[in-house]
């Protein structure tokens, strides 16, 4: 659709100019304020294209699929209600950038504040265009993201930080409520999307999950719009830069709140539920706001309580049920962006020229900025509701709805009409004290600066707003007419009331009451002068009830105390508890599956028993028992018990038809007890010496209860064995796997093509695992410090640097060298043999047991042998092996393969083969699958190496250290290793 | 020859959980050890034990569920080692730096104070 291509532009540009103004230098500050303020006009411009249509009641949309497995699409509506509130982001912002050009100081990072200006206006437009709910929802919580940003701005002030994580936290999670809600309103209408929904009033307003829909979606919309009792976020966010009150507090982020009710109000509004929670709320911020706005010292203060009472009045006009007073709420909205825009901006302008906000050291400014004075005057002037200015027009339609207002409770009749006149003096009473107490009376002392007229073009956006409140005040009809009556039937519908736009409606009720609360407000601000004067912080009689404290302590109670004591009650730091818990519950967890659903005998007749394997088990078990005994005092036993064990599961593995599962078992087995045994030589040494272990009774009882928990886990872990495997094996994927592993995977060898063909992307993922691991035990041994107890020479050791030391004839080294000459020798001969070995199992692994794992495991085992016969050095000196390169040409392989299949058009990891015949080694295999094992390969064998000389260089490290230390050895140091690239561990 | 390995599998993981209750890393190590033991024997077994049926095709021709043993959990289990072997040594990198840094190798890192 061509013509909703400007939508696509107005969304889209804003978040590109954010990009672009964050990579423009620190202090490129009119290259980013000429980039904000054309991305800003071109916004403007497309807004403005969308009028001919959206004038006509007609409707632009654009949409794309965006999840459509969730039925969801990316989708962009403007309509008349959508396109005012896009005009005034836009509008507004393009008059905020130029302001914020001069506002900012040449010091402050300028570029940063307008990619997050842009980045809030482009979230700003897509809550005001979307289409769909959701949508809607997410740009929503991008708006809270960025006004964090963006009152966060100065993050040196403390203030700036403590107000943008109140206002963060507050519509944020008012978003999430709005979220839950809008899923809610999603599963009565059955779609997301915004026509839908907008044509399901009924049947959401009649369906029982309606209340909590409401409630959760006017969450989002109360805090976001600072409504009693969330309003307490508002003042706070006022530490931001001015532009960023005058843009966010005026005409955009707290009217977002305003444009969802107003936007819904069709689909919710209508029920005494609306009216009460809309309603009250409403109420309570009008009159609250106002009140506590007379009361504040900062201009800026006394201009957040005044958004946030007027914010009050719009939502209780929404909340009144009735379509006039929705039209009167959406040209509140107009008016209110237009007058409180620019009297943030003359605060900002005397913060700018004077140094201060503070009310009680200013006055007289009309003698120095006669101009600025003049328009903070009219802007005032129509905040208060002065007639031939636009609040007045809006104000009197306010007091028409409230006096007309048909509510459920006869006695809140009389109230309406009342509260609405005590408001509006009390706006009248903060309107004179921000123009009576700023501009008028004896010339100001001790200001920071002297005052005086600001730049020509920071005074250009306030004329072009104060000239709106003027011309809409006297022409309404003629200049915002059209605009207000395009909205309000986009929004209405045909239910759109017959209302009108008229400076003078006769000497009527209304007009009787704006006269009564202009001597009221004239009246109340004059008795509280010798109050006022005093200058005593925050206002009468509800000074302690302050949202600021509540919040911070709701916070502190979350966030600390209940943490605390959830934790001191429920949470231990000790493993063992930990531990002893996790396991516990599975016993009982698995014990309560069986006590709940009985025990029968399965389908399969155990078969006989025979007597080598229970032979070889008998020893297996008492290798386990033997280990879990001896692993305290005794740990090179229990090593050598655990390795018994593993031997006996190598076997068992060979006994029943695993003959891959019994290779790898013994190849890891080798590795991960040389592993281990590396590892031993960095413990402490521990000798049992009895009453070392504190009370005997206590270490009694706590075994007996061990025991038992292990005993309970053994004998469930034995039952659940026995049942499955008396019970006939599930086989669906087995035959699966059976039938096609030769004919789609070309191989004979099942599990292998399991593991590199058919779950091929599982293979990948775990040799990425193997060398993320591989080389986090990398990077942990480089910072490895030994304990002091460790760093010694080892006894051993000693014992032969002594007796080599001692002979003339022997150098240091001698006697190891000597003692392991055979065992070198055969490894150094073994060497090229084992590796011809693996590369048999790597090149066969397809069609019989071997394979990557295996092949990998082998040549790790090769080299590692080189170590320990040889030596470090020795090796080092001859042999150079690139640990993270294998790992990474590996990885590369094992991908490229998966990639390879892509570009043949295939799915990832789809394989191709065929068999060769090669001379010699007669017919193999070339399947790709075999390509991706050698990636297999390459990584088991970096990741294995790295691992396994990482650990071993750890002793060349404990000499270094140790040497110093230690005067009784002769003070050889250990010759430095000649650098062998990536295997060297580092010595930081 | 079920009864003989679940009994199997019952020691191994009655071994494995004493010793994970245990107060030294080392003790650990080798409770966790013993325990991956008795889960790979566990899953293997899912498949039933089959003597002389290793899931090895012969001559290209498609393999049935009688002739040759469930090929999907030995699949499973053998990446299990290999992750097992992984989990093996980080723990034992883990072990060894708690033990440079705290200077004891109790799992809690400093002694208990009973």
């Amino acid at each position: 659709m061509p013509d909703a291509l400007p939508l696509l532009i107005a969304i889209a540009l804003p978040f590109a100019g954010a990009a672009a103004a964050g990579l423009l230098p620190t202090h490129a500050r009119n290259a980013a304020a000429y980039l904000a303020g054309g991305v800003t006009l071109i916004g403007l411009a497309m807004v403005w294209a969308a009028y001919p249509t959206v004038s006509a009641g007609g409707v632009l949309r654009l949409s794309a699929t965006w999840m459509p497995s969730l039925g969801l699409d990316f989708s962009l509506r403007m309509d008349g209600f959508a396109w005012l509130f896009a005009g005034l982001v836009f509008g507004v912002g393009a008059l905020v950038v130029v302001y914020a050009r001069y506002y900012m100081a040449a010091e402050d990072p300028v570029p940063r504040f307008f990619a997050f200006l842009l980045a809030f206006m482009g979230s700003m437009t897509g809550v005001v265009l979307s289409g769909n709910l959701i949508q809607l929802a997410f740009f929503w919580e991008l708006t809270s993201l960025f006004s964090f940003l963006l009152i966060g701005y100065w993050h040196h002030a403390a203030a700036a930080r403590d107000g943008a994580r109140m206002a963060l936290t507050v519509t944020a999670t008012g978003g999430l409520c709005l979220f839950a809600g809008v899923l809610i309103l999603g599963h009565i209408v059955g779609s997301y999307d915004l026509d839908a929904v907008l044509a399901a009033g009924g049947r959401i307003r009649a369906h029982p999950l309606y209340l909590p829909a409401l409630v959760l979606i006017l969450l989002g919309a109360l805090t976001k719009s600072a409504q009693f009792p969330f309003h307490f976020w508002l003042p706070h966010a006022m530490a931001a830069p001015t532009p960023v009150s005058a843009y966010l507090h005026s005409a955009t982020l707290v009217k977002a709140g305003i444009f969802l009710m107003a936007r819904l109000w069709p689909v919710l509004a209508g029920t005494e539920a609306w009216f009460w929670i809309v309603g009250s709320a409403g109420l309570a911020t009008l009159l609250l706001g106002a009140y506590i706005a007379i009361f504040q010292h900062d201009l800026k203060g006394l201009l957040a309580y005044s958004t946030i009472s007027h914010l009050g009045l719009i939502t209780l006009l929404l909340g009144f049920n009735s379509e006039l007073a929705m039209v009167a709420a959406i040209f509140h909205v107009i008016n209110h962006a237009t007058f409180k825009a620019s009297l943030f901006m003359a605060a900002g302008i005397i913060d700018h020229e004077t140094g201060t906000r503070d009310i009680r050291r200013l006055s007289g400014l009309n003698r120095f900025m006669p101009f600025t004075a003049r328009l903070a005057l009219i802007a005032a002037g129509a905040m208060a509701g002065v007639p031939l200015l636009n609040g007045f027009l809006s104000k009197e339609m306010f007091f028409a709805e409230a006096l007309s207002a048909k509510d459920p409770l006869p006695v809140f009749f009389d109230v309406l009409p009342v509260a609405a006149m005590v408001a509006s003096a009390f706006s009248v009473a903060y309107s004179l004290r921000f123009i009576h107490g700023t501009f008028f009376g004896p010339d100001p002392v001790g200001l920071p600066h002297e005052p005086h007229e600001p730049p020509a073009w920071m005074r250009f956006p306030v004329e072009v707003l104060v000239l709106a409140c003027i011309v809409i005040g006297i022409l309404p009809a003629a200049t915002v007419g059209p605009y207000l009556d395009m909205a309000a039937r986009a929004a209405l519908g045909a239910a759109t009331p017959d209302y009108s736009l008229a400076v003078w409606h006769g000497f009527n009720l209304p007009l009787v009451m704006s006269m009564a609360a202009f001597a009221a407000g004239l009246i109340l601000y004059r008795l509280l002068q010798s109050h006022l004067a005093k200058g005593i912080e925050g206002p009468p009689l509800i000074r302690s009830l302050e949202g600021r404290r509540m919040f911070e302590r709701t916070m502190v109670f979350l966030s600390w105390r209940l943490a605390r004591t959830a934790e001191g009650l429920l949470g231990t730091r000790r493993l063992q508890p930990q531990l002893r818990l996790v396991v516990t519950a599975a016993v009982l967890a698995g014990g309560w599956t069986v006590w709940s659903r009985g025990v029968g005998p399965g389908n399969l007749a155990p078969s006989g028993i025979d007597p080598v394997l229970a032979l070889i088990w008998l020893l297996g078990a008492a290798c386990a028992l033997g280990a879990a005994w001896q692993a305290k005092f005794h740990r090179l036993a229990a090593l050598i018990m655990l390795g018994g064990t593993g031997l006996v599961v190598c076997v068992t593995f060979v006994w029943f038809s695993a003959p891959d599962l019994a290779l790898t078992q013994l190849l890891v087995e080798v590795v991960t007890t040389i592993l281990l045994l590396l590892g031993l030589r960095w413990l402490p040494k521990r000798m049992d010496t009895p009453g070392s272990r504190g009370s005997e009774a206590v270490t009694l009882t706590r075994r007996l209860r061990d025991l038992g928990i292990a005993a309970a886990a053994g004998a469930g872990m034995a039952g659940l064995a026995f049942g499955v495997m008396t019970r006939f094996p599930p086989e669906l994927l087995a035959r699966h796997f059976l039938e096609l592993a030769y004919s789609e995977g070309g191989g004979t060898n099942v599990v292998n093509v399991i593991l590199v063909d058919f779950r091929g992307f599982d293979t990948m993922g775990e040799i990425a695992v193997l060398g993320v691991v591989a080389m986090t035990a990398y990077a942990l041994l480089r910072r490895f410090r030994p304990a002091s107890d460790s760093v010694d020479v080892p006894e051993q050791q000693r014992d032969q640097s002594a007796f080599d030391a001692s002979r003339p004839d022997r150098k240091d080294g001698d006697t190891v060298a000597d003692w392991l000459f055979i065992p070198s020798l055969i490894a150094r001969l073994l060497f090229p043999v084992i590796l011809l070995v693996a590369l048999f199992l790597l090149l066969r692994g397809h069609d019989l047991p071997g394979g990557g794992f295996a092949a990998g495991l082998t040549v790790a085992i090769a080299m590692i042998l080189q170590y320990m016969f040889g030596g470090t050095q020795w090796v080092e000196a001859r042999l150079r092996v690139l640990p993270m390169r294998w790992m990474g040409i590996g990885l590369l392989l094992a991908a490229g393969t998966g990639l390879g299949a892509w570009v043949a058009g295939r799915p990832f990891l789809t394989s191709y083969f065929a068999y060769s015949q090669i001379p010699v080694l007669g017919k193999i295999p070339v399947a790709s699958a075999l390509l991706f094992d050698i990636g297999v390969f390459a990584l088991v064998v970096g990741a294995t190496i790295l691992m396994l000389i990482a650990l071993a260089r750890q002793s060349l490290r404990g000499h270094r250290v140790a040497a110093p230390r230690l005067p009784e050895v002769p003070a050889v140091p250990e010759p430095v290793p000649t650098p062998v690239g990536e295997t060297a561990v580092g010595d930081d | 020859m079920e009864l003989i390995l679940s009994l199997g599998i019952g020691v191994l993981t009655g071994s494995g959980v004493w010793l994970l209750l245990r107060p030294r890393t080392f003790q650990v190590i080798v409770g966790l050890s013993l325990l991956s033991y008795a889960v790979n024997l566990f899953i293997f077994s899912t498949g039933g034990l089959r003597t002389g049926a290793a899931p090895i095709l012969e001559g290209g021709r498609a393999g049935t569920l009688a002739m040759h043993a469930d090929p999907v959990p030995q699949a499973l289990v053998l990446t299990a080692i290999v992750i097992g072997f992984a989990t093996t040594a980080l723990f034992l990198v883990l072990l060894l730096a708690a033990r440079g840094l705290t200077g004891t190798d109790h799992v809690d890192g400093k002694e208990s104070g009973r």
